[in-house]
């Protein structure tokens, strides 16, 4: 027989373990979603013990439960029930850290304030008896009034009997008593404003929690007060205030009257259930810090780290991505056998396998950016990368947390802004997210290659150790950092201004990554990224495939792809056949050049061609630079199709860079000069041509408004910037 | 009397108050910094900022500009 599913949230301090708990009880079966109108993620797991199944809600790691953001509420609104978010949950497990109980039992005294039924797992029970602390579990379970299981979680410790006790706790469903850790003078405030508030709406059936209003009356400022407003009418703020004017009377500063009472009672729990005996250990955690935080092997180190992550992702992401390239061309080839041409197979080879894999060429350097990530995390060195480079960062007006996910993004802005999820401050987070697409992704190097190698001089200096084009292939990185710095800067003085955020940050004791949470936290990444930002990816190829295609009377070009194929089949080719073959080639491209002017796309092109005109560029760069919203490195195959050289060419095909060096307007000027060719790659450097990067942008904040600022923004500084570089180059 | 912020690495201190009502005051009394608590100054980041301290046996680093507004008496 199966008992009704129980729904218990997980919750606790960063750096308890809490993921592995997470991973012991529900393994690999996780779900992962967004609350509404928030960018934290909803992560779900299930698994069943003894007939009873449970899902797991796993809350984000906090030291407290005083919300100050929407973001924060989250955590709030699905512990108290708040029906808006989420269904109600019939227990809580709240993970501790077993080395910091004294601080942990901070958290647990707000849990146990809000009348649900609890459980506690002291975590890390190996690293604290390693270290001669002992912990009398059921003294501590009497004095707090619920269940006390010891666990070590990565080594499967304890699991079973926290799957009982939840198990048992969830079937009983007793209503607990609240905890009153604060002094009665506080209750009886709260109590007379719960009457007092109570009295203006007639008969609440959602009543508001206590706790809600426990918040109202201690965070003042806070975003508990609009809540409140919001049930109870507009009178209540003023009545809150009043209350809060009480309560600052008869005790005191509220913020300093809870963390003291908090904290005595934290201490008084912990009487005679935790001992310490007084052996001074050599602390492994301080004698590597005093290495990896050293002022100058510190940042050796790490620039070293850094350096090795991003090689590995660059070349060891290269193997599988040429898999899938191997694998999209040997998909094609048997489309092709078996179709004939026509827009069946158009549509299939160009729009759907192209576009299947150009979702799926990311997700190598996905999963290898967030295998190093989760490791790095895990064991704990991501916090000190934070705390060095801190200092840096806080020259863009971020934090150090923000340094990895920039730092991916001179990869690529996709696992850059998946990145952005280990920054909590949520402004922060959104100017990360913002600036990251600036970094100089690896799909701008081919455009910037084919640049630099037709149009930039191979000028040397100091003896030939630096070049001209060197100089200007570097300064385009540099373009998009310098622009970067600035944007953050305005973006945190205006749209995100708030609070300055706290960079208040634990740095744990190191410890052996765990390897289920690792891989769970890479798996979780692809597939949240293959799933959600994929189809939209995968979508817009479409799109672009068909605004390419259409209008326009394909036969001809149908009727030369037969032709060319039918003679290649040939086993013995002589010469006649060659040229002709050749002959045809080259029919076969100035026809699907044809074909691409008329086009919506091309169409769109001449449309723009004024507006490009003042950036030095004639319609076909106009072209090129619309094909390239969906993927910037669209742009080569799209100049070789317009220059009718068939869309099969790379930049480093001589035959394109002599088509561009020959191009020339009607009046017989070149297309092409230094300040174009300059022009353009600042253009492709600051513009937002990606639609994965905006999709997944539209992922991580949950909200359409922010790809939609992104892509504004970077188009209109892309397109300044090239006026500026072209105007001002065409006068020197 | 002195702020964290001042205090010498390697040396110890008790907190005696944190400064201010705001969201920083409460996330550094939520993170262990408050009145009678022990602290004890460890050595900064590689550019002097941010600080780093052992506070209820947790390393944990903050900006100068946070630690100024804990006050801290030193203890021998």
């Amino acid at each position: 027989m199966t008992l009704p599913k129980r729904r218990v949230a997980l919750i606790g301090n960063p750096n308890t373990g809490k993921s592995t708990v997470f991973n012991a009880l529900a393994g690999l079966n996780a779900r992962t979603g967004n609350y509404p109108g928030v960018t934290i993620e909803k992560k779900l797991g299930n698994f069943r013990h003894r007939n009873q199944s449970i899902e797991l809600i796993d809350l984000p790691g906090t030291y407290s439960l005083a919300p100050r953001s929407p973001d924060e509420w989250v955590t709030v609104d699905v512990l108290t029930g708040d029906t808006s978010v989420s269904e109600p949950i019939d227990a809580i497990l709240c993970v501790v850290n077993a080395t910091l109980l004294h601080r942990s039992l901070f958290l647990v005294s707000q849990i146990l304030e809000l009348g649900k039924p609890v459980v506690i797992a002291i975590n890390m029970a190996d690293v604290a008896e390693s270290r001669g602390l002992q912990i009398d579990v059921a003294r501590l379970s009497l004095a707090l009034g619920v269940p006390v299981i010891l666990t070590s979680a990565s080594r499967k410790q304890g699991i079973e009997l926290l799957k009982d006790t939840l198990n048992k706790v969830v079937v009983e469903h007793s209503q607990a008593t609240r905890l009153r850790p604060l002094p009665e003078a506080f209750y009886a405030i709260r109590e007379s404003l719960r009457s007092e508030l109570d009295a203006m709406v007639p008969q609440a059936e959602n009543r508001v929690d206590d706790y809600v209003l426990e918040r109202a009356l201690l965070d003042e400022g806070s975003e508990s007060i609009c809540r409140i407003e919001k049930h109870f009418g507009s009178g209540s703020r003023g009545a809150v205030h009043a209350a809060h004017k009480v309560l600052c009377e008869t005790l005191g500063i509220p913020a300093d009257v809870e963390c003291n009472a908090r904290y005595a009672w934290a201490a008084k729990q912990l009487e005679g259930a935790l001992q310490e005996s007084n052996t001074e250990r050599v602390s492994w955690t301080d004698r590597l810090d005093g290495v990896l935080t050293h002022r100058i092997l510190g940042l050796v180190i790490f620039a070293a780290t850094m350096l090795g992550v991003f090689q590995v992702i660059y070349s060891f992401a290269q193997w599988p991505m040429e898999w899938f390239e191997m694998g999209q061309d040997a998909l094609t080839e048997i489309v092709c056998r078996f179709i004939e041409p026509g827009i069946l197979r158009s549509l299939i080879v160009d729009g759907i396998i192209a576009g299947v894999g150009g979702v799926l060429i990311f997700v190598p350097q996905i999963a290898l950016l967030f295998l190093f990530i989760a490791i790095l995390e895990d064991c704990g060195y991501m916090a000190r990368a934070a705390f060095l480079m801190d200092r840096v960062m806080s020259l863009f007006g971020l934090s150090g947390k923000s340094f990895l996910p920039l730092m991916s993004s001179f990869a690529c802005a996709v696992p850059g802004i998946m990145a952005t999820r280990v920054i909590e401050n949520r402004r922060d987070r959104l100017a990360t997210i913002m600036v990251a697409p600036l970094m100089s992704c690896s799909a701008r190097l081919p455009v910037y290659l084919l640049l630099v190698f037709a149009f930039v001089p191979g000028t040397s200096y100091l003896g030939g150790w630096i070049t001209l084009p060197g100089l200007v292939l570097m300064s385009m990185y540099l373009v998009g950092v310098f622009v970067a710095i600035p944007v953050a800067w305005i973006l945190k003085k205006s749209i995100l201004k708030g609070e300055p955020a706290a960079f208040v940050l634990e740095l744990p004791e190191y410890k052996w990554p765990a390897l289920p949470v690792v891989f769970e936290r890479v798996f979780q990444s692809c597939k949240a990224f293959v799933i959600r930002a994929g189809t939209l990816i995968f979508s817009a190829t479409i799109v672009i495939w068909a605004a390419g295609h259409f209008p326009g009377n394909h036969e001809t070009q149908y009727a030369l792809e037969r032709e060319i194929e039918s003679l290649s089949e040939q086993v013995t080719m002589d010469e006649q056949t060659e040229q002709r073959l050749s002959l045809l080639q080259t029919e076969h491209n100035q026809e699907s050049g044809r074909l691409l002017e008329i086009s919506l796309l091309g169409r769109s092109g001449k449309i723009i061609e004024p507006l490009v005109k003042p950036l030095g560029w004639d319609w076909k760069i106009g072209v090129g630079a619309i094909a390239s919203f969906p993927a910037r490195e669209v742009i080569i195959a799209t100049l070789g199709t317009i220059y009718s050289l068939g869309g099969e060419v790379n930049e480093e095909n001589d035959s394109l860079v002599a088509a561009l060096q020959a191009a020339k307007w009607p009046d017989g000027r070149p297309v092409y000069s230094l300040p174009v060719a300059i022009s353009i790659m600042v253009f492709f450097a600051l513009c937002a041509q990606c639609v994965s990067t905006l999709f997944v942008i539209r992922r991580e904040t949950n909200s359409w408004s922010w790809p939609i600022f992104s892509f504004t923004y970077m188009t209109v500084l892309a397109y300044l910037g090239a006026l500026l570089v072209y105007q001002v180059g065409i006068r020197l | 009397m002195t702020t964290l912020d001042q205090l010498k690495p390697g040396t110890c201190g008790r907190i005696l108050s944190i400064d201010g009502a705001d969201g920083i005051a409460a996330r550094l009394r939520e993170m262990g910094f408050i009145p009678g608590a022990a602290v004890r100054a460890m050595r900064p980041a590689p550019f002097g900022d941010p600080l780093k301290c052992f506070i209820h046996g947790c390393r944990i680093a903050l900006r100068s500009v946070e630690a100024r507004r804990i006050c801290v008496q030193l203890e021998g």
